[in-house]
C-alpha cells in the first residue's frame, strides 16, 4: 500500500535534488531554472498528496496556482536569459557575478 | 586716565597691531608703531620715577579689572606703583625703547621684521605686567609671559636648529624654576589664604616658627615658602644650577640678548626677591641660601667668562655673574643695593650687548673674538661706547671723590654691605665677590683688548672671507684679492653701524657713566625714597659706611689688577695666555667647558628623559595604546569586513543558499519552540 510517507519521501528527494541543482550547479543558468521547477514540483506533489489524504480540495487548487506561477516564472526566466545571452554572449553560471559589490 | 595704564598697555596694543598686521602693515609701519609706543611708555615712566626720587610721589594701586573670585580666593588685575616698580618701569621702558630703535638698524635686512618687533613689544608688556603685579598670580602671569616672549625671540631665527634647541632649553629649564615658583604660590595661599602681596608681607612675621609638612617632612613654614619662591627666581635669573639656558639663549638676535637676557627679564628673580623682601627677612635659612647661591653663581660664571671666545657668551656669563652679585646683596639684606646694581647693570650691560651687536654687525656676523682685533680705528664710536660699558662693569671710580662709572657705585655698595653684614654667609659672599670682581675686570678688558686692540686677525674668519669673496665678485677681480693682503684684514673693511644703532649706544653710554653717580644717594642712603616698597635695612646701610678702608678700596684694587693683567696678557705679551692654558690644561678644560654642567645635566636628566621618552613612545604609545587602541580596532574592523565581503560573491546560488539556510534555521527555531 502506498501511503502518505512515500509521497513525502518522493517530494523530499525531488526538493533536495532541486536545491542541490541550484547550489552545486556551476555550468548553466538554465539548469538553475530547471532546478527551481523541480522544487516547485516537489511542493506540488506534497500539496496534492496531502490534499488527497486529508480529503480537502484546497491543496489541489493550490497546486494548479503553483503550476501557473511556475509556467510564468519559467517564461520570464527564459526571457531574461535570452536577453542576458544577447548582451554578454554567455550564460555560464561562473560568469554571472555582477551582483558582487 | 592714569599714565601707568598707558605705560603698561601701549606696548601690548603695539604688539597686537604689529603682530596681527604683520606683512599687511609692512615693515616701516609696524616698526614705527611699536617703537613709538615704547618711547611714549618710556617718556611716561621717567616722571613717575623722578617723582619718587624727589619724594613727591605716593605709592598707589590702580585697579584694572576684577579677575578671580572663587571661594575665599579672590584677586584683581591691579597695577601697583611704588618705588620698586618705578625703578623697574624706567629700566624696562628705557632699555626696551632703545632696543626697539637699535633693531631698526640691526634687523634691517631681516625678512620678518614686524614679527620681531611685535615679540619685543609683547615681551615689554609682559615684563611691565610682572613688575606692576599686586598679587602673586598676576606676577606669575607676567613671569610666564616674559618666558614665552623669551622663547619666541631666542627661536626667532627658527630655521637655525641651534636657535630652536636653545629656545626649547630656555623654556624647559625655566619650567623647573617655575614649578618652584608655582609651589611657592600654592604654599603662600595655603598658609596665608591670600595671594595679595601686601597682605602676605603684613602677615608673614606672625607665621614665624610655625611648621608645615612638605614632601613627607616637617619644615619651617616661611623657610620652605621662601626657598620655593627662590627656586623660581633662580630659574628666571639663571642662578647656579638653573643657569644653563642663559648662554645658549645668545642664539637669538643680539638686541634680544640686550633687552631680555641682560637688562630686564633675567633680573625678574632679583625683583621678586626684593618685592617679597619682608617675607624673606623672616627666614634666616632662606636668606643664607640666597646669599650662597648668589655668591657661587657670581664666582662660577666669572670663571667661565674668562675662557670663552664668543663675544656674546663672554657677556652672557658676565650677566650671570652680575646677577649673582644682586642675589647675594639681597641675601644679606641689602635689597636696595641689589636694586641699585640691577638699575646700573641694566644700562651698562645693555650697552655692552648692543655694542657687541654693533661689532658683530661690522664684522659680518663673526662672533669669535679670535678673529677680531684692531677694530678701534675702524669703528671708533662703537669702541668708545664699549669702553664706557667696560669702565662701568669693572667699576672704575675714585673712592675719595665718590665719583665713578655706574658699576663702581653699585658693586662697591654690594661688597661693602656683604662685609658689613657680619654674617658668615656675608663674608663668604664678600670674598667670592672680590675674586669675581677681579675676574670681571680681567674678562671685560680681555674682551676689549681682543676686539679693539692689537693687529687685525680677521683673515681666519669664514664670515669675513665670505664677505670679501662676495665683494670681489662684485668688482670682478676675484682671485687676486686674497694673495695681496697679508696684514690680517683679508682685504675687509669694517664699517661703522647706522645711526639707528649708534643713538641707543650713545644714550646708554650716558646711563653707564652717570646712572650710578646721580642716583647713588637715593638708592643707598634714603629710606624715604624706598618707602615701604622693600625691606630697608637701616642698620646695615649704616654699618656699610663704617667698614675699613681696605674693604672700600678692594673692588678698585682688584679692578686694577684685572686690568693690568689683561693688558699684560693680551697686549704686551700675547703669547702668554696660550702658555698659561697649556700649563693648567685640566683646569682650563674644566672651565672652558662651563664646568661640564651641560654634560652633567645631559647625563643625569636629558638622556634618562630621552630614554624614558623613547620607551614610553615605542612601548607605551606604539606597543600598547596604538596597538590595542586605534590600530587594534581598525584591524578588527578590517578583518571582519574582509570576511563579510567574501560572503558577497555575486553568485545567485550563494545568496539562495544563505536564504535557504536562514529559512531553515528560522523554521527550526519556530518548530523547536
Amino acid at each position: 500500500m502506498i501511503g502518505i510517507e512515500h509521497y513525502v519521501v518522493v517530494s523530499s528527494i525531488l526538493f533536495v535534488l532541486g536545491v542541490l541543482g541550484i547550489f552545486l550547479n556551476r555550468k548553466n543558468v538554465i539548469v538553475i531554472l530547471m532546478a527551481i521547477e523541480l522544487i516547485l514540483l516537489a511542493v506540488n506533489i506534497n500539496l496534492v498528496a496531502f490534499s488527497a489524504f486529508l480529503g480537502d480540495l484546497t491543496g489541489q487548487v493550490f497546486a494548479m496556482f503553483v503550476l501557473t506561477v511556475a509556467a510564468g516564472e519559467a517564461a520570464v526566466g527564459l526571457a531574461i536569459l535570452v536577453i542576458y545571452f544577447r548582451d554578454r554572449g554567455t550564460i555560464a553560471v561562473d560568469d554571472v557575478s555582477h551582483m558582487q559589490g | 586716565m592714569q599714565p601707568i595704564l598707558l605705560i603698561v598697555f601701549l606696548p601690548l596694543l603695539a604688539a597686537l597691531i604689529a603682530g596681527l598686521g604683520n606683512r599687511t602693515l609692512g615693515n616701516t609701519l609696524a616698526k614705527s608703531v611699536t617703537t613709538g609706543a615704547l618711547f611714549i611708555s618710556c617718556a611716561l615712566s621717567w616722571p613717575i620715577f623722578l617723582s619718587f626720587v624727589g619724594g613727591t610721589a605716593e605709592p598707589q594701586v590702580v585697579q584694572v579689572l576684577h579677575w578671580v573670585q572663587s571661594g575665599s580666593l579672590t584677586f584683581d588685575w591691579a597695577l601697583r606703583v611704588d618705588t620698586l616698580t618705578a625703578i623697574m618701569l624706567v629700566v624696562i621702558t628705557s632699555v626696551s625703547a632703545l632696543v626697539h630703535l637699535y633693531s631698526w638698524g640691526y634687523m634691517s635686512e631681516d625678512p620678518d621684521q614686524p614679527r620681531f618687533f611685535a615679540y619685543l613689544s609683547l615681551f615689554t608688556f609682559a615684563m611691565l605686567m610682572l613688575v606692576t603685579a599686586d598679587n602673586l598670580v598676576q606676577m606669575f602671569f607676567g613671569w610666564e609671559g616674559v618666558g614665552l616672549a623669551s622663547y619666541l625671540l631666542i627661536g626667532f631665527w627658527f630655521k637655525k636648529p641651534s636657535a630652536n634647541a636653545a629656545a626649547i632649553k630656555a623654556f624647559v629649564v625655566n619650567r623647573v624654576g617655575d614649578l618652584g615658583f608655582m609651589l611657592g604660590i600654592f604654599g603662600v595661599y595655603l598658609v596665608f589664604n591670600t595671594v595679595s602681596i601686601p597682605e602676605i608681607l603684613v602677615r608673614a612675621p606672625a607665621m614665624a616658627g610655625s611648621t608645615i609638612g612638605f614632601l613627607g617632612m616637617q619644615w619651617d613654614t616661611l623657610t620652605i615658602l621662601c626657598i620655593l619662591l627662590f627656586i623660581g627666581a633662580m630659574g628666571k635669573s639663571a642662578q647656579l644650577g638653573l643657569h644653563t639656558w642663559l648662554p645658549d639663549a645668545m642664539e637669538g638676535p643680539t638686541p634680544v640678548s640686550a633687552l631680555i637676557h641682560a637688562a630686564t627679564m633675567v633680573t625678574a628673580g632679583v625683583f621678586m626677591v626684593c618685592r617679597l623682601s619682608p617675607l624673606f627677612e623672616t627666614s634666616e635659612v632662606a636668606m643664607n641660601i640666597v646669599t650662597y647661591v648668589g655668591a657661587a653663581t657670581c664666582f662660577f660664571a666669572a670663571t667661565v667668562g674668562l675662557t670663552q671666545w664668543d663675544i656674546k657668551r663672554v657677556i652672557a656669563y658676565s650677566t650671570c655673574s652680575q646677577l649673582g652679585y644682586m642675589f647675594f646683596a639681597a641675601g644679606i639684606g641689602a635689597y636696595n643695593a641689589a636694586m641699585f646694581h640691577l638699575f646700573t647693570h641694566a644700562f651698562f650691560k645693555a650697552l655692552l650687548f648692543l655694542g657687541a651687536g654693533s661689532v658683530i654687525h661690522a664684522m659680518h656676523h663673526e662672533q669669535d673674538m679670535r678673529y677680531y682685533g684692531g677694530l678701534r680705528k675702524h669703528i671708533p664710536l662703537t669702541f668708545w661706547a664699549m669702553m664706557a660699558g667696560t669702565l662701568a662693569i669693572t667699576g672704575v671710580g675714585v673712592y675719595w671723590f665718590h665719583a665713578g662709572f655706574a658699576g663702581f657705585h653699585s658693586k662697591d655698595a654690594i661688597l661693602e654691605a656683604a662685609y658689613a653684614s657680619g654674617k658668615s654667609a656675608g663674608m663668604f659672599a664678600f670674598w667670592t665677590g672680590v675674586v669675581a670682581a677681579l675676574m670681571t675686570s680681567f674678562y671685560s678688558w680681555r674682551l676689549m683688548f681682543l676686539t679693539f686692540y692689537g693687529k687685525p686677525r680677521w683673515a681666519g674668519s669664514e664670515h669675513i672671507q665670505h664677505a670679501v669673496h662676495d665683494d670681489h665678485h662684485g668688482h670682478g677681480d676675484h682671485g687676486h684679492g686674497h694673495a695681496k693682503q697679508d696684514d690680517g684684514t683679508a682685504g675687509y673693511h669694517p664699517h661703522e653701524s647706522p645711526l639707528a644703532m649708534l643713538i641707543p649706544l650713545g644714550v646708554l653710554t650716558l646711563g653707564a657713566v652717570f646712572a650710578g653717580w646721580v642716583f647713588s644717594h637715593a638708592y643707598l642712603d634714603s629710606a624715604e625714597f624706598w618707602g615701604s616698597s622693600i625691606f630697608y635695612n637701616e642698620h646695615l646701610m649704616h654699618a656699610m659706611h663704617e667698614v675699613p678702608l681696605w674693604v672700600k678700596l678692594s673692588a678698585t684694587v682688584v679692578m686694577l689688577i684685572g686690568l693690568s693683567s689683561a693688558w699684560y696678557a693680551y697686549i704686551v705679551n700675547p703669547g702668554l695666555p696660550a702658555k698659561f692654558v697649556a700649563l693648567f690644561k685640566p683646569v682650563h678644560t674644566f672651565v672652558y667647558n662651563k664646568w661640564f654642567f651641560d654634560e652633567l645635566y645631559n647625563l643625569i636628566f636629558v638622556r634618562p628623559a630621552f630614554w624614558f621618552g623613547e620607551k614610553f613612545w615605542k612601548l607605551g604609545d606604539i606597543g600598547l595604546i596604538d596597538r590595542f587602541g586605534p590600530n587594534g580596532s581598525a584591524w578588527v574592523v578590517q578583518q571582519g569586513s574582509r570576511i563579510a565581503s567574501k560572503l558577497q560573491t555575486g553568485y545567485l546560488y550563494s545568496y539562495a543558499l544563505v536564504m535557504l539556510l536562514g529559512l531553515t534555521a528560522a523554521i527550526s527555531w519556530v518548530l523547536v519552540n
